[in-house]
Order: C-alpha cells, then structure tokens, then sequence
C-alpha cells in the first residue's frame, strides 16, 4: 500500500557549474516523472521542483545549500532519482 | 541624416529601407477585463496559443537543423522547456481567473515579472537566458493574437533589420533573400547577431547604443559592415558616396574572386600558405569560398562559452573531426583553449582580476586545470587520424611551461595506447608566439615544437603595454612599431635555424601592406579572417620574393611606426593600386 510521504533532504550543490540550464533542465525532467510534488528552497526562496523557470529564478551557485522537499506517493523513488542526480549527473 | 558608431562583425556595405523589430515593448499590453462566464474560453484559448506555439517551435527547429546543422537546433530544446513550464502556466491561469483578464493581459504580466527577476540575478548565463524567455514569449503573445509570428519570412523588397538584438529564432526563419543587413543596440562579435552575419554573409553592425529607437520603418538606413557604421535618412551626397562603395567593394570582391584557385606566389615564385582563422565550424564553407589553404587557427574557446557545463571529449572529437574531415588533405591548426583576459566564460566560476590579460589564462590556466586541458588534448589527438590536423599552445611564457605541456600531451597518448585508442602520432604540435619573452627566447622554445605561430594582436598588448580595449590609448596600438617588427624578425629567423616552419595568425597578416613585411621577413604562413585573405593573396602575386626582402629590410630602418605604416602602404599602393583606398 502507498502512503503520502514527506521526504527532505538538504544538498550542497557540488557540480562547479551551478543549478542552472543543463543540470537545472535535468533536475525538472527528472521531477516531472514523478507524481509527487516537488518543491527546492534556497534560503527563503522555495520554487516548484518540476519548474525550469523556477529552479532558474533560485540561481544556485556552486557551493550553494538547497533543500529538497518531495511530497506524494511516490516520494521514496523520487527522493532516490533526485540524490543520483545531484551526486553523480551534476557533478560532471 | 544621424551617424551611429558601433562595431564591424560582417564586412559588406548596404542601403535599403529599415525593418525595426521592437523587442522592448512588444510586452506592453493593455488590460482587457472578462465576464466571468468566459473564464473557461479564454484559458482554452491560452491553451490552444502554447500548443500552436509548440508546433511552430519544432518546425523552426527542423527548418534551422536542416539550414544550418544541429548545432544551431539545439537552442530550442531549452525553448520548449520553458513552454512546458509548469510555474508558467499555472501562474497564467490563475491570473485568468481571480483577477478576470484576458490571457494576452495575464500572460504578458507573467512573462515581465520574469524578466525583471532574472534581470536581477547577479549571473551572466542566466541573464542571457532573458532572451529565450523573451523569443517563447513572444510566439505565445502573436498566436494568442492569431499574429503571424515571422513577420520576416517572406519579404517583397530588399530590408535592413534594426532591433535592440536578434533572437535565434528571428534569424533562423528569415527571409535570406531579401534581409541584406543587421544593426542592433546591443551585442559583441560573438553575439548571436554578428554570428548570424556572418554566416549569412551580409553586412552587420551591433553594439550601435540606440539605433532601434532612433529609427522608423521604412527609413533609409545605410550599414557599413567594414568600419562599423550605420547611417540613418542620409543625404544625397552620402547615399551617392557609399553606393559608389558599395560598386568599388563588388568589383573588388569579384575580380579577387578571380584569384579563388590560384596559388600564393610571388611573381619571382616564392610560395606562401594562406590559411584562414575560424571559431565555428560553419565558417568552413566561407574558409573554402575565400580559397584558404586550410585552417592556421581554430578557436576552441566557443565550446565552453555560453553553457553551464564543460564539454565532454566526445563533444570536442566530433567537433574537431568534423573540422578535420572538411578539409583534408589541407591542414587545421587547432588551438588549445585560450580563456581569460577578454574571453569570460559562463561555466567557470573563475575570480575577477585586476589585470586579467597578465593574469590566469590560457596555457596557464590549462597546467593548472589539468583535467579540462587533457580531456581537450584526448579529443585533438583522437580526431588527429581522420584529417591533417596539428596543435599549438596559447601564451607560452617560458620554456618550463612548454615542456609541462607538452608532458601533459605525452600523458594523454600514453592514456590513448593503453586504451588501444588510435591518434596520429606524428601531429605536429606549436607554440604561439605572442609574449615578448617567448619571441626573445624563441631559440630555446624552438627546440621543443615543430612550428611557431606569431599572435600578433596579443604580442603587441605585451610588447607596447596597450590594454587593447581601453579606447584612451587606442592611438598607441601599432602594429608597425619598429619593436613588434624586430620582435617578428628575431622569432623568423630563430625558427629557421631551428629549421621548423613558423606562421602569423594574428590580424597583422589579413593586412596587405603589413603582409609584404611578412612575407619579405620570410614567414611561411598567413592566417586570417577569411575575408581578408583574397586581397593579401592579391598583393602576394603582385611582388617579387626579392622586391618584398628589400622592402621588409628597409622598413627596419625607420624610426616610428607611423613612418614604418606609410612606407608599407606606398609600397604596397606602388604594385597594386587596386588595393588601396578602401
């Protein structure tokens, strides 16, 4: 049976190019896969995770903390997507 | 009658009446309030306008990849993005309905409060990013308006574009028959705008201030692609002066045409190479129009720019194959990736300097960054066995850095053996010459390359200590000075004891004058922008091998540069009066 589940995690974005444009473009095709909503919060900005325009609008810097926020009943597959992709996609 | 001074990135001359593109209040929309009852119409209604604006994205999408190669398609893999965008839509269609608008009105508030918020990000990359928001968003606003959204498809008369800048889309959809010019406010020469030009081959100023609010359609408009000029309602007299330009520069152009296929040889049969220097792959048709002998410099800096992330060495290997491939048998010289001094990229968080063009840049940077260098140096050596290619270091400063490179290099051919990976493994390898040390030690340097390539452009900022941007002492930049000249000599004569060849990539070549001093000093290779290069063909075959010794000999004699300029100019007026007065 599936719950709604609230899963949150804080990363530091590790790749030296920021959240933006090609890392930023995958994170949002990777959330809209997901049926949970996905939020990310740079200090008191918080955009939808499925939103280009809004994972661009937070200008994530390198070295940058950011919160992940997955809510839905898929949260636990979303959260795993989301964690390879900021360890592995966006740090080349 | 109203001169705009900006700067040259497509040389040509044209007149013609001007098409303004207003970009900046395009946006503005007037607030049209609904009954309630239409809500669900008007949301329908904007969902209809981003469906058709899809369509029309992947058709302009695979009328560019097909005009241009994929290359220029993939922009608008982001602007499909950004149609899809959730944020976007739900922000357009609640405004629909609390506040009862239309959704002309409601997306256009949407799309500002965009602007001004990217505006504000302190990032260039994303700031760059405005005009891809602003080129979806525009295509939205027309077909919500039922619009036609290229207004510059299909033309009845010859036009002139005037706009703040050109987005990717304008360009691509263009009527290329009729559009014969562009002139924006904005822009450099690797903007989108001057890129376009160019490949377009037509005449185009950028960075002209306010020209697209200062003119009207249908006013006549002259560009002057050559010194950077755009002059709006002239008179007469002047339209009369630029078309008879105009006429010289076509002549000039077809009667240089002439000399497409013949070689660089003095009239006594001295040899020279003509190469051109490109940036992207595209420019390749115009290297082989113009009648370049291959490619003396390939920038590589073009792969880091404008992007988030660093290109990965498959990208760089078919691009350079690519290149490669193109123009075997005849050679591409590929140039390992000089960033820094006026070359920012967005990919890399690098420190602002106060002297950037002394500071972290090129071949240093690259013994530094270890990984991005040899992940380029992989990528060379492997596209090196589908064509005749070569590769030379930027800003070598001393011997040790030479050696360390070149050790790098050594790395990278160990690493492609052990991955039964094949490279040529004769690919001659160069340093560039273009800091007074390299030139005065250019005996030792020689021993550890197979050829030279004098930058000229960057050898006269170090050697006359003028920051080549700073227009307050512009006047001092001469590349004529009687020390650039004996820093030249001295570095042809060491590479020929050395008995390896040696070559100018800078703009000094592309001049015919300053070329007979080169050629007479005994260079083997001019490489230039591919423009330039049938006129300095032109003056080649109008001398002697011998004439051109004697002139390069006494040009050594004078004092300044200012004489040195003039007498290099009479000379050059002297044996081919064609050439001069333009």
């Amino acid at each position: 049976m599936e719950h709604s589940k609230v899963i949150e995690k804080k990363f530091v974005v590790r790749s030296e190019l920021g959240l933006h444009a090609r890392p930023a473009a995958l994170f949002v095709r990777t959330a809209n896969r997901f049926q949970s909503d996905i939020t990310v919060q740079k200090g008191r900005q918080k955009v939808n995770g499925k939103s280009i325009m809004g994972i661009m609008m937070l200008a994530a810097g390198p070295g940058s903390s950011i919160t992940v926020r997955v809510v839905g009943p898929d949260a636990q597959r979303a959260m795993a997507e989301i964690e390879k992709l900021m360890d592995n996609k966006m740090n080349q | 009658m109203k001169t705009f001074k900006g700067i040259p990135v497509s040389p040509g001359v044209a007149t013609a009446k001007a098409l303004v593109l207003r970009g900046q209040d395009f946006f503005s929309v007037p607030k049209v309030e609904i009954r309630s009852e239409d809500i669900p119409k008007e949301i329908v209604r904007f969902e209809e306008s981003l469906t058709k604006t899809r369509s029309d994205l992947f058709n302009v999408r695979k009328k560019i990849a097909q005009d241009l190669g994929h290359e220029h398609s993939d922009i608008f893999s982001a602007h499909l993005l950004i149609l899809e965008d959730r944020t976007l839509i739900e922000d357009v269609l609640s405004k629909i309905k609390s506040e009862r608008v239309s959704a002309e009105y409601a997306f256009s508030l949407v799309i500002q409060r965009y602007f001004h918020a990217f505006a504000q990000i302190n990032d260039d990359y994303l700031k760059e990013r405005v005009a891809d928001i602003r080129d979806v968003g525009r295509r939205i606003l027309l077909n919500l308006r039922g619009e036609k959204a290229d207004s510059l498809v299909h033309l009845k008369e010859d036009i002139i574009v005037i706009a703040h800048d050109l987005s990717p889309s304008e360009t691509a959809t263009m009527d290329r028959e009729h559009v014969i010019a562009f002139a924006t406010d904005i822009g450099g020469p690797t903007s989108h705008t001057a890129i376009m030009a160019r490949s377009m081959e037509i005449a185009a100023v950028v960075g002209l201030g306010r020209i697209s609010k200062e003119v009207s359609n249908g006013q006549m408009v002259i560009i002057d692609g050559n010194h950077g000029i755009a002059i709006v309602g002239p008179d007469p007299q002047t339209i009369e002066r630029y078309a008879s330009e105009e006429k010289r520069f076509v002549e000039l152009i077809t009667e240089l045409d002439k000399l497409k296929s013949l070689a660089a040889e003095t009239l006594d049969g001295h040899k020279l190479q003509l190469t051109a220097n490109i940036e992207f792959p595209d420019e390749i048709p115009s290297v082989i129009a113009h009648g370049a002998e291959g490619i003396g410099l390939y920038r590589t800096e073009y792969f880091y720019m404008n992007r988030t992330d660093l290109p990965s060495e498959e990208e760089q290997f078919n691009a350079y194959r690519h290149v490669a491939e193109q123009l075997v048998p005849q050679p591409v010289v590929i140039r390992t990736l000089d960033l820094g001094g006026d070359k920012f990229l967005s990919s890399l968080d690098l420190p602002r300097e106060m002297n950037p063009f002394m500071g972290w840049r090129a071949i240093r940077f690259c013994l530094t960054r270890v990984d991005i260098f040899k992940t380029q140096l992989r990528a060379i050596l492997r596209a090196s066995v589908h064509g005749n290619l070569k590769l030379m270091y930027p800003m070598v400063s001393n011997l040790l850095e030479l050696k360390k490179a070149n050790q790098i290099l050594e790395e990278a051919r160990n690493e492609l053996r052990a991955e039964h990976k094949p490279f040529d493994e004769k690919m001659e390898i160069g340093a560039m010459i273009e800091i007074p040390s390299a030139a005065l030690t250019s005996d030792v340097l020689a021993r550890e390359v197979d050829f030279f390539s004098i930058g000229t452009n960057d050898l006269i900022q170090y050697s006359l200590a003028v920051d080549r941007v700073n227009e307050k002492i512009a006047y001092l930049y001469e590349p004529a000075h009687p020390a650039i000249l004996k820093l030249i000599q001295h570095t042809i004569q060491n590479a020929k004891k050395a008995k390896i060849w040696i070559s100018v990539c800078g703009e000094m070549g592309g001049d015919p004058a300053m070329a007979l001093l080169l050629l007479g000093f005994g260079i083997n290779q001019l490489s230039m922008s591919s423009f330039a290069l049938p006129k300095v063909k032109k003056a080649i075959r109008s001398v002697t091998f011998k004439q051109a010794r004697e002139i390069a000999a006494r040009s050594l004699e004078f004092s300044t540069g200012e004489e040195i300029k003039k007498f290099a100019e009479a000379k050059l007026k002297a044996v081919t009066p064609e050439l001069v007065g333009d």
